[in-house]
């Protein structure tokens, strides 16, 4: 495994940056950390409180959590063996199946939203079927939510954990194989492991992304409140004025970033594999 | 003895057989090689020469064109009956240059592998791992992360747990490469003593002539895929019948026709003209004129004489530190091995003439089939 050597302040290893980068530099964290320090500075903390605590925020909080742990675990289950295939497999039916995993990073969500609806509606391709035969109808429920995000966030855990996979190599499974360990325990005891950075990594982003959809929602499950009106529906109809008041959508935005420094900050801190 | 050794050491017994034909593009590798349990076979050759597709092969890593390999009663691979025993089935064992220690595993969990994947409880392969970690000389390190060890421990580390596999086939790639002196001599003694008591038929690949000299019984020279010559490695260093092997036993060999000018000479292709009266006759025979021959001599028993004397003409064409003092490249490759004294008198310039003569007692000489 290569680990990542660590470069702080004093240390040589920003020599030879030129100068001149700084400038840009400093505007992209501008970028990406006043917009938050804005919300930050909007917010009515008199009446933050009684925002976040309300029955909807805290419902759409709950719908949100519970649709993004759903839809993770099922890009976990489904990504990683796909991740371990596409990163062994050689030849132009790899090349093809990767960037097919890519492309839901590239479409616009709304665009995943109708493909879905396409697809799983009742007169959809396979939604036809699914009502004809089992009488199960998916868009506009939870779970059209949880199959929403799982369609946006899969890409995240696939093509991180592919990469990683890519990096670590296959020399240390062959010396697994030599010693007499079959293909599933050398990807149980060598190769997972030894990726297992990648993989946390890969799954805290899919979560991330799962928490954050919108589009794909909004079109294939719909903004019901407390059946799919999940954090960023909820903000949305906030902002819009539609029943509550825009400092409700700046509160519920703030409790969206709290959650998301969390799950940041939780998957710093466990790092599998790390020498103590 | 720890008890795991003892029982290890029991375990091996199989003669490994190996036929092995490899085509790859404009490259064929065809060697056959027999390894005896308790055995080392060193191949040695060029880079290049197939070494490391031989031990693919045998380890079951790499599709053969046309191979049989068995260990034992075993049949590993048979291309003609359709055979290929997967690597995790062979009991063929890699110990390579990088020591490929599981970063993510503790140096006991590492040396515990093979028994655990093997289906060995926890408990009793961790008990062995330990005891395989102090025949390595490595008591008390079961906790340690690889991340903590120096190259040489790590090396020891990846040699306990290739014994801990109980091998009947140790493939060693080049395993003391990346080691300082040393660290590999030390290794290289443990690897003997081990690798004798495993009863392991292994396999070691090498460039280093110090790893044919001490650890093997049978050295395998390969060449561009195919054996130029093999036998023990005392025999094989002291009369090579092959340019690399010559070089890699630090002789000079000149290749040439048999000339008779009044008394035998050796005319080499490159211009040297050596008289062969008093010269060991290796193989092959008295040398009759027009016959080919090779003449291989130490660098040292070369000497710069004078324009007068007996010997041939060549010209300096490099100059680098050497066991005497200084070594100089002469015309067709010959190493001339000078003391201080003398190559202080001579020109050594690159260009300069050099006359050169050879002590006939210190030369072998073969005489080659006729092509």
């Amino acid at each position: 495994m290569v680990r990542a050597v660590r470069t702080g302040p004093g240390d040589v290893g920003g020599w030879g940056a030129p100068r001149l980068l700084w400038a840009p530099a400093a505007l992209a964290v501008g970028l990406l950390v006043l917009p938050v320090v804005a919300l930050v500075v909007r917010a009515d903390w008199s009446s933050l409180l009684s925002d976040i605590t309300s029955p909807a925020a805290l419902a759409a909080l709950r719908l949100s959590l519970l649709t993004s742990l759903a839809a993770t675990a099922i890009c976990v289950v489904l990504g990683v063996p796909l991740a371990v295939l596409l990163a062994r497999a050689s030849g132009w039916l790899s090349e093809v199946l990767r960037a097919l995993v890519t492309l839901p990073l590239v479409l616009p969500p709304t665009v995943g939203g109708i493909a879905l609806l396409y697809l799983l509606g009742r007169r959809g391709l396979l939604g036809q079927s699914l009502d004809a035969w089992f009488g199960i109808r998916l868009p506009f429920t939870t779970a059209a939510v949880v199959i929403a995000g799982a369609f946006v966030a899969m890409p995240f855990l696939v093509l991180g954990l592919e990469g990683a996979l890519r990096t670590a190599g296959t020399q240390y499974e062959v010396v697994a194989a030599t010693l007499g360990a079959s293909r599933w325990t050398v990807l149980r005891r060598i190769t997972l492991p030894l990726v297992a950075p990648g993989l946390v990594s890969g799954t805290v982003l899919c979560f991330a992304r799962a928490l954050g959809e919108f589009g794909a929602t909004a079109l294939f499950a719909g903004n019901t409140p407390g059946v799919t009106q999940t954090m960023p529906l909820a903000i949305y109809s906030a902002f819009n004025g539609a029943g509550v008041t825009q400092g409700a959508a700046v509160a519920l935005s703030l409790l969206l970033v709290a959650a998301a420094i969390v799950v940041l900050l939780v998957a710093r801190a466990w790092r599998p594999g790390r020498v103590g | 003895m720890s008890d795991a050794a003892r029982e290890g050491r029991m375990s091996g017994g199989e003669i490994l057989r190996g036929r092995v034909r490899v085509r790859r593009g404009d490259f064929a590798l065809d060697v056959a090689i027999e390894a005896r349990p308790g055995g080392i076979v060193a191949v040695v050759g060029p880079n290049g020469a197939g070494k490391s597709t031989l031990l693919g092969a045998l380890a079951g890593l790499l599709a053969v064109d046309d191979a049989r390999v068995t260990s034992g009663d075993r049949v590993l691979t048979d291309t003609a009956g359709g055979v290929h025993v997967g690597a995790e089935r062979r009991s063929a064992v890699l110990l390579g240059q990088d020591a490929l220690v599981f970063p993510h595993l503790s140096v006991r969990e590492n040396v515990a592998f093979a028994p655990r994947a093997a289906g060995v409880r926890r408990a009793q392969a961790r008990r062995s791992a330990d005891e395989w970690l102090s025949a390595v000389g490595l008591d008390g390190f079961g906790d340690r992360r690889p991340g903590q060890l120096s190259g040489g421990q790590r090396q020891r580390v990846a040699l306990a747990r290739a014994l801990a596999a109980r091998p009947s086939v140790l493939l060693l790639d080049e395993p003391f490469a990346q080691l300082d002196v040393r660290t590999a001599a030390e290794l290289r003694d443990l690897v003997r003593e081990q690798v004798r008591g495993s009863g392991a038929a292994a396999v070691l690949v090498t460039h280093d002539v110090v790893d044919a000299l001490t650890l093997a019984d049978h050295v395998l020279v390969l060449h561009d895929g195919v054996v130029v010559e093999e036998g023990t490695p005392l025999d094989v260093l002291t009369d090579p019948a092959h340019a690399f092997t010559a070089a890699l036993a630090g002789l000079n060999l000149v290749a040439g026709t048999v000339f008779d000018d009044g008394e035998r000479v050796l005319v080499g292709d490159d211009g040297p003209r050596l008289p062969l009266a008093g010269v060991v006759t290796a193989a092959g025979g008295e040398p009759v004129p027009g016959a080919r021959a090779q003449l291989t001599f130490p660098p040292a028993a070369v000497s710069v004489v004078g324009a007068a004397d007996r010997g041939w003409d060549s010209v300096v064409v490099d100059v680098e530190p050497g066991p005497a003092a200084v070594r100089v490249r002469t015309t067709g490759d010959v190493l001339v091995d000078l003391a201080p004294a003398d190559a202080a008198a001579l020109d050594l310039r690159l260009g300069a003439p050099l006359r050169l003569a050879v002590a006939p007692s210190a030369a072998r000489l073969r005489t080659l089939p006729d092509a």
